[in-house]
């Protein structure tokens, strides 16, 4: 997993007091200011590369339209598909499977997690079902749960929990476990209860590792609501693959939408990671 | 053990001086026998009692202020009344400007001192420190000696200290506890019996000489090394005609942190 540029110097501004030693602290903040500035041209810099090397396929192969279309025809269409509202409902429809099966699956996750965490018994007799449960494709699931729950909302509500499920569980079992033995310890002389010590101690410290596997688990998601759209439904972003394919034969739609998932996956990660910040931030 | 006093338990590595100050602080249960406060046994962690570590055991995530506000937190405090006696602690070890800095912004000092503040949160009678200055540097540990002394004295506190260092104890307390290692038992019990002021300002050389010749010689006989008697009689012959220096004086073998540990 790719760590954001700049997280470990902790590049949203503390609130708390800095130690003195202006000198140095000012280098540091102006350097700062011109990764900021520098930042957003590298990406654009990567982002021109990308795209002038897929024109250049295009042009140099000559490849027909609905092979692989020009990014400013997918552009367009990305564009024209919003505009006339092909893509809204559809998009709508995935974000809502996806923020809805990620909850459930992470409150589940969390609480899972923490009795893994707790019993070594839970761990060896659960973990078997949990390792099969991810090592079984989702896609071969995918069916099985469309003819169980329907195929409306709920069937990929069940997929998206499922698929992210174990990434969550597994960062907060590790994490959970992973708290500082002394800093138990030191709660221990100021006799926290197990409540006060799960919630002012453990849950803070195992914090990076439950974020981090929620990064992984968001992206899931989508790749979960996705597959339940293929396995059978009449809305969202796999069902319009499946129809941009098919019936509508239109390959700039498909990629269009395409770059929808893509940007929703972006975005969603992106989130997590500012949760993550707001959370976890400056402590060094 | 009488109140406002000052210990120092002194001895080689494996002797149980930590595990000795975790079973007072009821963190660890006696095999046998009892271990009494104010004619009370301990039978577990007590907000009588303050335990400085080693390291400073800070939570990252909490500003100073929050640090020394954790233990009031977690025995129910109101706001206000802990918002009051953070103030206070934060001024006592003076770090009240930092109040809002996290531990990776202060040095290692600052954070053993907010370590000992939120030691002091819950006005303990009995306050352990176990080795809790021998990860700071050898001038800022003088300071912090200096520091320990001025707060025992504003508050009421026994003070029991695990100490590596001779000088620390004798400099700090009224009583220094000599244990040997495996099986730990204690050798010697010796009172300081100099004044503290006197001890500071470093006047006595002599008479500080003398008593960390004796507490050496007993930390000698600690060992399992056959060091001979004449040794310390000839120790304590040359101190009469003057101070000794401390490299004239040699290091227990057992006293090189890096030494492999000798086999029974």
């Amino acid at each position: 997993m790719s760590a954001t540029p700049g997280r470990a110097r902790g590049s949203i501004p503390s609130t708390g007091v800095r130690p003195r030693g202006g000198a140095t602290l000012g280098g540091t903040a102006g350097r700062r200011r011109l990764d900021r500035w520098r930042r957003p041209i590298d990406v654009a810099l990567a982002a021109g590369v990308f795209l002038v090397a897929w024109k250049l396929i295009v042009v140099v192969g000559g490849y027909p339209v609905f092979i692989l279309p020009a990014p400013e025809v997918v552009a367009a269409r990305f564009v024209s598909a919003w505009a006339d509202g092909t893509m809204e409902p559809h998009a709508a429809q995935t974000l809502l499977e996806v923020v809805l099966g990620f909850s459930v699956g992470a409150s589940l996750a969390l609480v899972a997690g923490y009795v893994l965490a707790r019993s070594r018994l839970a761990e060896r007799v659960l973990s078997p079902y949990l390792v099969a449960a991810q090592a079984t494709p989702i896609l071969a699931l995918a069916p099985l749960i469309a003819l169980w729950f329907g195929s409306g909302l709920l069937s990929k509500v069940v997929i998206c929990a499922l698929i992210v499920f174990f990434p969550v569980a597994v960062a907060t079992m590790v994490g959970l476990r992973s708290v500082d033995r002394r800093l138990l310890e030191m709660a221990h002389a100021y006799r926290a209860t197990r409540w006060q010590l799960l919630v002012t101690l453990e849950l803070p410290a195992a914090l990076p590792g439950i974020m981090g596997g929620m990064r992984v688990g968001v992206t899931l998601a989508v790749v979960g609501a996705i597959i339940g759209e293929w396995a059978g439904g009449d809305r969202g972003l796999g069902v319009l693959i499946n129809l941009a394919r098919g019936s509508l034969f239109d390959i700039p739609l498909l990629f269009a939408t395409l770059l929808t998932i893509a940007l929703m996956g972006i975005a969603l990660y992106v989130l997590v990671v500012l949760v993550e910040r707001r959370l976890v931030g400056g402590r060094g | 053990m009488p109140g406002r006093s000052i210990v120092a338990l002194i001895g080689p590595n494996g002797c149980g001086k930590s595990t000795l100050l975790r079973l007072v602080a009821g963190l660890l249960r006696p095999a046998g026998g009892q271990i009494e406060i104010d004619g009370v046994p301990v039978t577990g962690p007590d907000p009588k009692i303050g335990f400085v570590f080693q390291e400073p055991r800070l939570l990252p995530w909490r500003d100073a202020a929050g640090n020394i506000a954790y233990p009031m937190e977690l025995s129910g405090w109101g706001r206000e009344r802990r918002d009051q006696q953070v103030r206070d602690l934060l001024g006592l070890v003076g770090l009240s400007e930092f109040a809002g800095a996290r531990p990776h912004e202060l040095s290692g000092g600052m954070r053993q001192r907010v370590a000992i503040a939120r030691a002091l949160a819950l006005g303990p009678s009995v306050l352990l420190l176990d080795e809790p200055f021998s990860a700071l540097d050898a001038l800022t540990r003088e300071r912090f000696n200096a520091e320990l002394l001025r707060l025992w004295e504003r508050t009421e506190t026994t003070i029991l200290l695990v100490t590596h260092s001779i000088s620390e104890a004798i400099l700090l307390a009224d009583r220094v506890v000599v244990l040997s290692p495996r099986p730990g038992r204690v050798v010697a019990d010796l009172p300081v019996e100099i004044d503290r002021a006197v001890r500071e300002s470093d006047i006595d050389m002599l008479a500080l000489g003398t008593t960390a010749a004796v507490i050496r010689a007993h930390l000698a006989g600690a060992t399992d090394d056959p060091t001979p008697a004449e040794l310390s009689a000839e120790l304590r012959r040359r101190q009469r005609q003057r101070p000794v220096r401390i490299e004239e004086l040699g290091e227990p073998a057992w006293f090189d942190p890096f030494a492999p540990e000798e086999p029974q």
